[in-house]
Order: structure tokens, then sequence, then C-alpha cells
């Protein structure tokens, strides 16, 4: 039981890896590489929000802050990205500890809109810095196929690997974790904070430490997609919908689930980014309904996510038809 | 426009107060009310004004609706009751928005050539626009009368009753299903009055909600979640915050103010200024 879900995850780990083998039009491979992206993304929200049950809707702000420490380094100082990467995940974390000082003291909605609040501070403070590149953005300018500095122009897939890569290293931790020490605390905190508390387990230790590890893969994705894309802007970075993205996958999925971040982004990339690809897209906010329709959907039918609809059919299927009680409570 | 900050919030507050659920989609409300203006005024070429009782009646309906489909199914979820809540009013915000994109465009749109518009008054030496003015005006009436209804109705205390113990009025008879309905109705009457009001002057786009829903929110926090006498207090602090924060930085900063307030306030109280829960 003990390495239980490893085997399943070496399994898909091998089918993503020879995904692009059977895709080879970019625009697929595109909706691979977000789809990965979001599910690492959502992974590390997960790591706060579902284990630990600290909903952020502010991790725009760790994956800002990852895209621009990388991309100003690199085109200011030549630094490798890769490099650049670690340090704006670090950074990520090192500001995940200073807002969650103060946040942890609040609860419930008065933490989700303090998250919310820190984020549009940073999007204002970053959309207003000369320095920074202001509203305009920065430009990455393409300085030759390299791995060091992590461009390529003629094929998407080294991007691939370098996502699924994150995203591997992060299901890993988020596996570790989980049946670690540190996993069962971060439930306690998320179950009965006050009953936790009494048992001697310091959450708000605990709660910071879950900040950090949050923070430092989403800003480590942040470098990535700053990479990937090669133009940065606040908007495109810092916005409070781009929080919102990263929590979807998960709640989607199956909050604090290992599978569920992954499972929510398979679902819902695909689906916004061929919506939007063939019912003309820009303006016309069809995407929007069905993604709006489709997450309260699963809000209200089952709110443990996909993944808790999964395992209901399991159940039933092993136990042979049992009547469908708990469906549509 | 500390006064329509106060009574958006309002609707949000009452709403929280009543159930303890978070409305994410109010920001949408507004935006459907400020839409529904729009669109009537330009059917049927009334006053803005005229309308205010037609969109606040909508509106109410609209509530009703929502809890009757959304909110009270979110609410019988077996675990994690509050995410749920969360993420189901999360999905109407993002339905709604996109709706309204589709059948309006995202273009920007706004009401002209109003006969409040272009005009304004000195009052005391400052300069204030009309059209803002009244809604000051209107704001602060149906905030008066939100308050009545609250403290000096049959109707207002099943309310205060439910929000006490949601168990124990079952028992002496109150329909809690229904106050709760009727909680969601009068919450978007309320911020419908406040869309109608907005649109007057301010443009209307389908994102427009999301503004002043930020705002709502740090609002109700800063009041205290449940608690409507600060709900009218945070909103006038708050729009005082900002119009000083405008003159003091870049005007596109002003919403740092508003933001290092609310941050200060909950560190220091963290159940907002006059909050009990």
């Amino acid at each position: 039981m003990r390495l239980q879900g490893l085997p399943l995850g070496a399994a898909v780990l091998a089918l993503v890896l020879a995904a692009p083998l059977g895709v080879r039009d970019p625009f697929f491979q595109n909706i691979l590489i977000l789809t990965a992206l979001y599910t690492a993304l959502s992974q590390a929200w997960n790591l706060l929000g579902g284990y630990c049950g600290q909903v952020s809707l502010g991790q725009a702000l760790f994956f800002g802050i990852g895209a621009y420490t990388s991309t100003i380094l690199f085109t200011r100082y030549g630094v490798s990205p890769l490099l650049g990467m670690m340090l704006g995940g670090l950074l990520a974390a090192l500001v995940g500890l200073a807002v969650g000082w103060p946040c942890f003291r609040l609860r419930g909605h008065y933490f989700v809109i303090a998250t919310i609040v820190v984020a549009e501070t940073g999007y204002l403070l970053f959309l207003n810095w000369d320095w920074a590149g202001a509203a305009t953005g920065i430009l990455i300018p393409f300085k030759g196929e390299s791995i060091v500095d992590f461009q390529f122009q003629t094929s998407k897939l080294p991007f691939y690997y370098g996502i699924v890569t994150i995203a591997a290293v992060l299901w890993l931790f988020s596996y570790w974790i989980a049946r670690s020490k540190w996993g069962f605390y971060w439930r306690a905190v998320r179950g009965n904070p006050d009953a936790a508390e009494s048992l001697g387990v310091r959450i708000f230790r605990y709660k910071m430490a879950a900040a950090a590890a949050s923070a430092f893969f989403t800003g480590i994705c942040g470098s990535f997609y700053a990479q990937y894309v090669s133009y940065i802007d606040p908007d495109s970075v810092l916005t409070f919908n781009q929080s919102v993205l990263i929590s979807l996958p998960s709640v989607l999925g199956g909050i604090g689930t290992l599978w569920g971040p992954a499972v929510g982004a398979v679902v819902l990339i695909p689906m916004s980014e061929l919506v939007r690809a063939y019912l003309g897209g820009t303006g016309q906010g069809t995407d929007l309904i069905i993604y709006g329709a489709l997450i309260m959907a699963v809000a209200t039918l089952k709110p443990e996510g996909l993944c808790g609809l999964i395992a209901d059919l399991r159940k039933r299927g092993g136990r042979g038809a049992r009547p469908a009680a708990d469906e549509g409570a | 426009m500390g006064l329509i900050y106060a009574l958006i919030a309002a609707g949000l507050s009452l709403i929280f107060g009543l159930m303890d659920i978070v409305n994410f989609a109010h920001g949408e409300f507004l935006m459907t009310a400020m839409y529904l203006t729009f669109g009537l005024h330009v059917l049927l070429t009334l006053d803005p004004l005229a309308l205010l009782p037609v969109v606040a009646a909508l509106m109410f309906l609209l509530g009703v609706l929502v809890y009757r489909t959304a909110i009270r199914r979110a609410m019988q979820a077996k675990t994690s009751v509050w995410m749920a809540q969360i993420f189901v009013t999360f999905g109407l915000a993002i339905m709604m928005r996109g709706l309204a994109q589709l059948i309006f465009t995202p273009e920007y749109r706004s009401i002209r050539h109003h006969w409040l518009s272009e005009r304004s008054v000195n009052l005391l030496g400052v300069y204030l626009s009309l059209p803002q003015l009244a809604a000051a005006g209107v704001c602060l009436l149906g905030f008066l009368g939100l308050y009545l209804l609250i403290a000096r109705t049959d109707f207002g205390r099943a309310l205060e009753a439910t929000r006490e113990d949601k168990e124990a009025v079952a028992l002496v008879g109150i329909n809690r299903d229904l106050i709760f309905a009727l909680g969601w109705g009068i919450g978007g009457a309320v911020v419908g009055i406040a869309g109608v009001m907005l649109a007057t002057f301010y443009y209307i786009y389908p994102g427009v909600g999301a503004n002043f829903a930020l705002v709502a929110f740090i609002t109700v926090a800063l009041g205290g979640f449940g608690s409507l006498g600060g709900a009218l207090l945070g909103g006038v602090i708050i729009g005082l915050v900002e119009a000083v924060t405008a003159m003091l930085v870049e005007p596109s900063l002003k919403s740092i103010g508003i933001y290092a307030v609310y941050m200060l306030v909950v560190l220091l109280r963290p159940r907002g200024l006059f909050g009990y829960l």
C-alpha cells in the first residue's frame, strides 16, 4: 500500500513522454504544453489550498515574480534562465513567506480576500514600475537555439519536455509530502485548525512551509512561461484571472488529491483552447459560458471533483451494482 | 463614490451574514443590473431613474433564481461546503461575464445625454457632478430602506433569527429555505439599485463588475462580515481613502490605498471593524 500510485504515475509519465510522437501539429503541441504547465501550477496551488486548506486566489503574484525575475536577469545581465528559474522560485518563496506571515493570522474569507488584495497590489506596482517595463512589458530577444538560454525556435518539443520535467518533479514532491509527517499535519490544519493546535501542531509554521513550497514551484512555472512565450507584461502574468486559472484545475479535478490537478488540467485546458479556436474566440464569450457552467456543475453536483467521481465509479464497479444513492444529493 | 460602494457592499454583507456565503458573482450582479438599465433604456427610451423599480425587481428575481438553482445545491455538499460555495459563485461569475459578452459584445457602453449628466453643483466650494450626487442620495435612501426592513419588520426579525441559529428557527415555524431565498432576492435588488445609479455615469462593459466586486469584498470585510452599519462605514471610509490616495500618488495607483487600509484593519482586528463572525 505504501507505494500505491507510483506504478500509475510511471505509466502516465511514459504516455506523456510519448505523446509528442503522435502530435506533430504546433497547435496541439501548444495545448500539450499549456496542459502540463497548468497541471504543475495547480499542483503547486494544491499544496497550499488543497492539502493545507489555505485557499489562495493570489497565486499570480508568485507566477509573476518568477516570470519577471528570470526575464530581467536574462535580458539585462545575461543570466541563464535555468539559473533565473531557480532564483525566481526562491524569490517567490521568500515573498510567499513575507505575505504569509501577516496573512496566516486571518481565517476563512478574510484570508482569501487578503490573498487577492496582496496580488492586486503587486499587479498595480508592476504596472507602474518603469524599470520592470511597466505596462508595456518586456520582450525577450531571441539569442539562438540553446539549452542554457532555454530558447528554441524550430521545435516546441524542448519546452514540452522542460515543463513535463517540472510537473513530474512536483508530482513526486506532492506524492512524497502527502505521505510524510508534513502531509498529515497539513491535512490536520485544514480539517480542524483548533484541534490540531491543541494537539501541539504548530499550525503557523506548517502553513508557512506550505506557502513557501507552493510559491517556489509557482515561481518556477512563471519563469518557464516567460521563456516559452518570450514576452511578459503585468496583464499576462499578474492578473486575478491568472490566479483563478491556476486554482481551477485542482477544483475541477479534486481539491487535495494527488491526481486532481492533472485530471482537471487535462479536461480544462484543451477544452478552453479548442472552444476558443473553433467558436471564433475573442469577444464572443462562449468559451467563458461553457467554462463557468462546467465549474458550477462540478461545484454543485460533485464538490469532491472528478477524482471523487472516478473513485465512486471504481467503488461501484468493485462491489457490484450499488444503488445510486449518493449521486445527485 | 463611497455611498455606492456601501450599497453594493450591503447586498454582499446581507447574504454573507445570513448564511455564511460570500457571493463571488456579486460584481457580475452589478454588471447585470447596469446592462439591464442600459438595455431597457435603449429599448423603451425610459429614464434610468424610472427604471429603478423594474431593475430592482428583476434583480430580486435573479437573486432568488440563483439561490434556488445553484446555491441551495452547493450548500448540500457533504464535504467542504465552504469551497463548494466559493467555486459555484465563481463559476456563476465567469458564466455571467461570458453571457454579457455574447449578448452585448465587449464594447464599452454608456448612457448618454441623460438630463442629469454634464451638470455639476457647487457645494461649499467643491464641485460635485450631479449624477454622482443623485447616486449618493439614492444609495443613502436604499440603505435606509434596507435598515428599516431589517430592523423594523417581522421579516427582518426572522432574518436575524435565522442568522443567529439556523436550526432553531425551524422549530418556531420559520421557513429557512424561504428566508434564504428572500435574502438572496433582497441582496440582488440592493445591488440592482446601485447598478442603476452607477449606469447613469459610469461605462458599462462585461468586466465592470470585477473592479467593484473586489472593493465590495474589502468594504464588507473592513466593516466586518454580516454587519450592515459596518458596510456603510466601510464604504464611506473606502471612498475617502481612494480619493485621498488619488491625490497623493498617481491615479493609477489609487487602489493601493484601499488595499493598504484593508490589510491594516484586518491585521489589527481580524474580524473587521464591527464584525462578530
